[in-house]
């Protein structure tokens, strides 16, 4: 019981964004109307690849004098993070150009 | 922007750290931003560019103003090598983008989104020897966001080979209880990664051992899912992706990772649960698929099945008033998504009234039928959702039903011994006559029998949706 008081005083501040982001995620998304699940599903993936800012993170602070197998994982992070958000936000952008065509 | 603005928990933070800070900020709000334009069909092209500005905003500033615990910024030695292998990633993604058919959208999300699980658990798994000993929180986190990303990219890279038609559904009995020993392994070993008193360092063998547990639960846990669970089982990746960045975001303190990955996280979770309701089935009877089995109401009495020429079809449908295409799973194997638009525009040239009922849950990811319309030219207006045009069924003179099965049958209103009993479904059945083309007398994927095919206003028009269209549009033009 005091651990996990402790773990939620340590941490109250994530704690907070992450009950306040759940809110919002649900909130913002309530509303949308079928035609759009697919759009934004691969947009919201695309929103996932903030991944990438870990990778930049980890590979800016990395070590290059030396060769290691941690640094070619990190170059793979980057690699994959950045296949996410720039096919994710590229191929959503592709569908919703379609819908718009439609408008007219 | 080295210039030191004052101290906070007794750390000196400058400018660059105020300015990166503050850019962490406005990402995020272009990511809920940005989410929100994208529930509105006007807006959602905008709300998509907001969220990637928000996006490369993060990125351009970490690379700029980012500095370690030491106080160093990123040398410039390290910046090339980020930018060359986001210019890597860029232009394969670019260039996967562009060339990606329609039909093969949902493998493309599927893709991207294994990716970012698999970018989410190497960072999870390359931060981890930097934890400090006994300092559960981070370790925690730390372990989860491995976990979770390894298994949202081994499900989603199965996924994609299923939705590809590369891989095969695969489910036997032991097969439940094989993924629930494998999931209490998996996080058995996290558990005691994370208490564990040893450095972390020390720990790197456990380490891949977890990783690779995770990859192999991520395949078996997709593996008995058939091609009509996918909407919901993409979506649940989906989100997992999304709080696997999350966790790297605490591993960072990087409150736009945080928020961006939570937001992604609930809506995917909020996505799921939609599609589930859409089938009447709960979450965990779709990973455990309880279908297949049971069969309760077998010799239910069957009723005789008529079929109906083409000729017949095709004057049945030039002398209807208000006609629905109901669009399955099929129309899009059969990518008869053009050919359906083409009749729809022929019967419109008549007169006739013709719209699109979209079962919730109708292709292989969730909306993915009026991606597929829309592609072919069919205007959005003319989709029409199950609940708005179910009340207007039995106004309809024809419908027709393309590939479509378990969301049309009437089971699902009479037969409470149905697997599908419940299941929200499109009233075809309501309607003055129905046309179902489908390729034989196969069951649907639930492998009930459909009692609509049995009902006396039902006529079958046996053959490929696409061939099967193409006849019926040339032999409406000759008449």
């Amino acid at each position: 019981m005091e651990q996990a008081l402790i773990f939620f005083f340590e941490y109250k501040l994530e704690i907070f964004i992450i009950a306040l982001s759940i809110f919002v995620g649900i909130e913002v998304i309530s509303n949308v109307p079928a035609v759009l699940h697919t759009p934004l599903m691969s947009g919201a993936n695309a929103i996932s690849g903030v991944i990438i800012v870990g990778g930049i993170i980890l590979v800016g602070h990395a070590d290059l004098s030396s060769f290691s197998f941690s640094l070619v994982l990190g170059i793979l992070a980057l690699i994959f993070g950045t296949l996410n958000v720039v096919g994710g936000f590229a191929v959503t952008d592709r569908m919703l150009e379609m819908f718009k065509k439609k408008k007219k | 922007m080295d210039k030191i603005l004052g101290t906070f928990n007794g750390l000196e933070f400058t400018v660059g750290d105020t300015l990166l800070e503050f850019s962490y900020l406005v990402a995020a709000l272009l990511f809920v931003y940005g989410l929100k334009l994208l529930s509105h069909p006007e807006s959602a092209r905008r709300g998509n560019l907001w969220a990637a500005g928000g996006m490369g905003l993060a990125m351009l500033t970490t690379l700029l103003l980012h500095k370690n615990a030491e106080g160093a910024h990123i040398p410039i030695s390290n910046v090339f090598i980020i930018l060359a292998a986001i210019g890597v990633g860029s232009v394969i993604g670019w260039i996967a983008a562009y060339k990606v058919k329609m039909t093969a959208m949902p493998q493309m999300v599927s893709f991207y989104n294994a990716t970012g699980g698999l970018a989410s658990a190497l960072v999870s798994l390359l931060e981890y020897p930097n934890a400090v000993a006994g300092d559960v929180g981070s370790i925690l986190v730390t372990i989860l966001g491995l976990i979770i990303g390894a298994i949202a990219f081994s499900g989603s890279m199965l996924a994609y080979g299923k939705l590809d038609g590369k891989v095969g559904d695969v489910m036997k009995p032991f097969m439940t209880y094989l993924n629930l020993a494998l999931l209490i392994a998996t996080l058995a070993l996290g558990a005691i990664i994370i208490f564990s008193p040893n450095e972390p360092a020390e720990m790197t063998g456990l380490l891949y051992l977890l990783l690779a547990l995770a990859i192999i639960y991520g395949v078996m846990f997709v593996l008995p899912i058939g091609g009509a669970d996918m909407p919901v089982v993409i979506s649940l990746l989906n989100s997992l992706t999304g709080i696997a960045a999350s966790m790297a975001g605490f591993v960072y303190n990087n409150q736009a990772m945080i928020l961006g990955g939570i937001l992604v996280g609930a809506a995917g979770m909020i996505l799921t649960i939609l599609m589930c309701k859409a089938m009447n089935r709960s979450l965990l009877n779709v990973i455990i698929g309880a279908f297949g089995g049971g069969g309760a109401s077998v010799g239910h009495e069957q009723g005789t099945i008529k079929e109906i020429t083409l000729s017949d079809a095709s004057v049945l449908l030039s002398y209807s008033q208000k006609v629905v295409v109901i669009p399955g799973y099929g129309l899009a194997v059969a990518q008869a998504q053009h050919i359906a638009h083409e009749l729809e525009s022929l019967l419109e040239g008549k007169g006739v009234d013709v719209r699109y009922a979209i079962h919730p849950v109708a292709g292989r990811m969730p909306g993915h039928m009026n991606v597929l319309l829309a592609e072919a030219d069919v205007s959005y207006e003319k989709l029409v959702e199950m609940d708005d045009i179910n009340p207007d069924m039995t106004n309809v003179d024809v419908v027709i039903v393309i590939g479509a099965n378990d969301v049309v049958n009437p089971a699902a209103y009479d037969d409470p011994g149905s697997p599908i009993y419940g299941m929200p479904i499109i009233d075809a059945h309501l309607s003055k006559n129905i046309i179902i083309m489908k390729r034989g007398m196969g069951k649907g994927y639930a492998g009930i029998e459909n009692f609509l095919f049995f009902n006396p206003k039902t006529r079958m028009l046996f053959g490929d949706a696409k061939s099967t269209l193409q006849k019926l549009v040339s032999e409406i033009k000759s008449l």
